[in-house]
């Protein structure tokens, strides 16, 4: 009886989580004039085919996707050294700087992003050049660096740091015995941090919307429709997105499993 | 985990791989030599032909024939393409606000002025559609295109044609009413039907207005824009006001929907114009895109895309018959003659109508002290949990 109702509550949940994506996947295949994400009229790709002919929908996405990557990756290796950095102060610095390192997490969204738009747009009457890809880019760094601290850090904090120690004891420059030692020990939590900054910065609409200048980013042009009609090139664009990522998450965790089985199977022998 | 990690970049290079763009396609004319200029233009979301379903591609044509570039990005209201411009962050070439948003531009200094050498097309715009109250003289815009407001309504469960606003207080269609969710269309609304200008300046008439959009809210299902279409088609509204130049397509689709335009009060008359913000770095090029877009042919093809009314007879000509013998696109003289165009109001009469429109959509200002009340119990429970944990570990502590 416990059992069925676990499960009964287990998949009300999960219903709840997926029951959107599915409508939204349905509805990427609907065969309609009227752009209707409510009336089903038939199968149909035709979204699709005008997904790819939409040269404004493509370009934003292709420039959200560039800001991610590097932002992702600026943020990433700009986080991980200053998780390191921050590791090595003494209790109460290093207290006092994950504060502030912290504080643009807290502070709302719309905060940051009117705040850096004052910022960049001082900086570049300054400098004589415009806001562009380049200003969202910096924009989107600065918010996904705490995110990339906040997940390296317990990796760190675990870390035991006499192995560091060890590997310099036994003949190994600095840097050798961070490439050797700490960075494998570390990297789960420098991939779930970049992980984490990469879908952070596809999903921003309030800061890119402030920051980005006259260049477009997906959510922007997402929202750009609403006076008329979200079009259904978008269903079908989230559903190439969230396929890819999919197949992604599938091939990693079997990957991972098949690298387990073989330690185990080498442990029993 | 390095696999883990080449794994996620690769699905990356392979995302960013069918993203780049696809090359334009070839055309059999001669296209002009490339200037290396580049105008950002700042549109309505989907407010132009892309070229979709073998339509015109008028940024790529423009591209083809004059070698200038265009930069072509979207907002969704007025109100956030005049903040955009106001904050400094982005230089617009083109920008297409309504008729009071280029009102309210041209007080405050932030529109060049066009030099109409540049733009012999506009000889092609009709009469009646050149200096209008917005634009006086008519030397900061050009109209792009013009509508009026109109009601939708559920054929199967409203069965007169709806000829006055009174139908959305009618209270035999509680719960089954949408409402615009922006304060000068459902404002709009609530003054003609008390006979009052979109334009006043008297606070009484918007407070009495106010008052008017409070009776009604409870007869409202939603307040929304885009999702009228979607509630109408499954039958789950029956009643909405929107935009004219939206609504044929659905009407056309669906048997059961008709869209009405109330003939008794008169309606909201708007145009969305083509205009040159100050500070743009290349005027010239910026008037040629608003000649080009007014070349009649260019703009036959766009309208029948867009969906909006052309202010151009002869670019009228060249459309689908069908469209422009529909009273939803083109309704007949006796329905403009008795509407009105949205001018910009003084700065104060404005903040008081953002006021009015948070009350009339929150409720009343009743309503703040339970919001304080409750926010003020949340944190009377949390400070509780919290005293409750330390006593419990204190006392933790002590055995």
């Amino acid at each position: 009886m416990k059992k069925t109702l676990s499960r009964v509550y287990m998949a009300l949940i999960f219903l709840f989580l997926y029951a959107p994506i599915v409508i939204l996947i349905l509805f990427s295949f609907n065969d309609s004039d009227t752009k209707s994400r409510a009336v089903w009229s038939g199968f149909s790709l035709r979204w699709y085919q005008k997904l790819f002919s939409n040269a404004e929908l493509l370009n934003a996405l292709r420039n959200t996707v560039i800001i991610a990557i590097i932002a992702a990756v600026v943020a990433t290796i700009l986080g991980t050294v200053a998780a390191i950095g921050i590791n090595s102060m003494k209790k109460w610095s290093k207290r006092v700087i994950m504060n502030i390192g912290n504080l643009p997490m807290v502070n709302p969204e719309i905060v940051t992003g009117i705040s850096l738009l004052l910022l960049f747009v001082f900086g570049a009457r300054l400098l004589h050049v415009e806001l562009g890809i380049f200003s969202v880019i910096l924009a989107h760094i600065t918010f996904c660096l705490p995110y990339v601290i906040l997940s390296v850090m317990p990796k760190l904090r675990q870390m035991d740091n006499s192995l560091y120690e060890a590997a310099q004891d036994l003949g190994c420059t600095p840097v050798r015995s961070f490439f050797k030692v700490v960075f494998p020990e570390i990297l789960p939590g420098i991939i779930t941090g970049a992980v984490m900054a990469f879908t952070l910065s596809i999903d921003d609409f309030v800061i890119s919307y402030f920051t980005s200048g006259t260049t477009q980013t997906l959510p922007v042009y997402i929202y750009s429709m609403t006076r008329k009609r979200v079009s259904p090139e978008i269903n079908a664009l989230s559903t190439l997105l969230f396929g890819t990522i999919l197949v992604l998450l599938l091939i990693v965790n079997f990957s991972k499993k098949k690298s387990g089985d073989t330690k185990e199977a080498a442990q029993e022998r | 985990m390095k696999k883990l990690l080449s794994l996620f970049l690769c699905g990356l290079f392979f995302c960013t791989c069918f993203i780049f763009p696809v090359s334009a396609e070839e055309s059999g004319e001669e296209a002009a030599p490339d200037t290396g200029v580049t105008i950002n233009v700042y549109n309505w979301g989907e407010y132009i032909s892309d070229g979709s379903d073998g339509t015109l591609n008028v940024n790529q044509e423009f591209t083809r024939r004059t070698g200038i570039h265009v930069n072509y990005t979207t907002f969704d209201t007025n109100e956030s393409l005049y903040s955009k411009l106001v904050s400094g962050g982005a230089s617009y070439d083109v920008i297409f606000p309504s008729d009071y948003m280029v009102a309210r531009m041209i007080n405050e200094g932030m529109l060049e002025k066009l030099d109409f050498s540049n733009i012999p097309n506009y000889t092609y715009i009709d009469e009646e559609y050149r200096n209008l109250a917005y634009d006086p003289k008519n030397e900061y815009s050009v109209p792009y295109t013009w509508g009026v407001v109109g009601i939708f309504y559920n054929k199967k469960y409203v069965k007169e044609v709806p000829t006055s606003w009174d139908v959305l207080w009618d209270d035999q269609y509680q719960g089954k009413i949408l409402m615009f969710d922006n304060p000068r269309d459902a404002f709009g609304i609530a003054q003609k039907r008390l006979g009052y200008s979109f334009n006043s300046t008297d606070m009484a008439e918007w407070q009495e207005a106010a008052e008017l959009l409070k009776e009604q809210k409870p007869l409202v299902q939603a307040y929304v824009m885009d999702q009228i279409f979607d509630k109408m088609e499954i039958g789950e509204a029956w009643l909405a006001p929107y935009y004219a130049g939206d609504a044929a397509i659905l009407v056309e689709e669906n048997d059961s929907i008709g869209f009405a335009i109330p003939t008794e009060e008169g309606t909201n008359f708007f145009v969305d114009a083509m205009c040159i913000p100050e500070g743009s770095q290349h005027k010239a090029e910026a008037e040629a895109y608003i000649n080009f877009l007014c070349d009649p042919e260019i703009a036959a093809a766009n309208m029948e895309y867009v969906g909006y009314s052309t202010p151009e007879s002869s670019a009228k000509e060249l459309m689908d018959e069908e469209i422009t013998s529909n009273p939803i696109y083109y309704p007949p003289q006796e329905i403009i003659d008795n509407s009105e165009v949205f001018l910009s109001l003084p700065s104060d009469i404005n903040e008081k109508i953002d006021k009015l429109w948070v009350e009339v959509k929150m409720g009343s200002s009743g309503s703040t002290y339970t919001l304080i009340a409750v926010l003020a119990g949340f944190l009377l429970l949390y400070i509780v949990i919290v005293i409750t944990k330390t006593m419990k570990r204190r006392r933790m502590n002590r055995y």
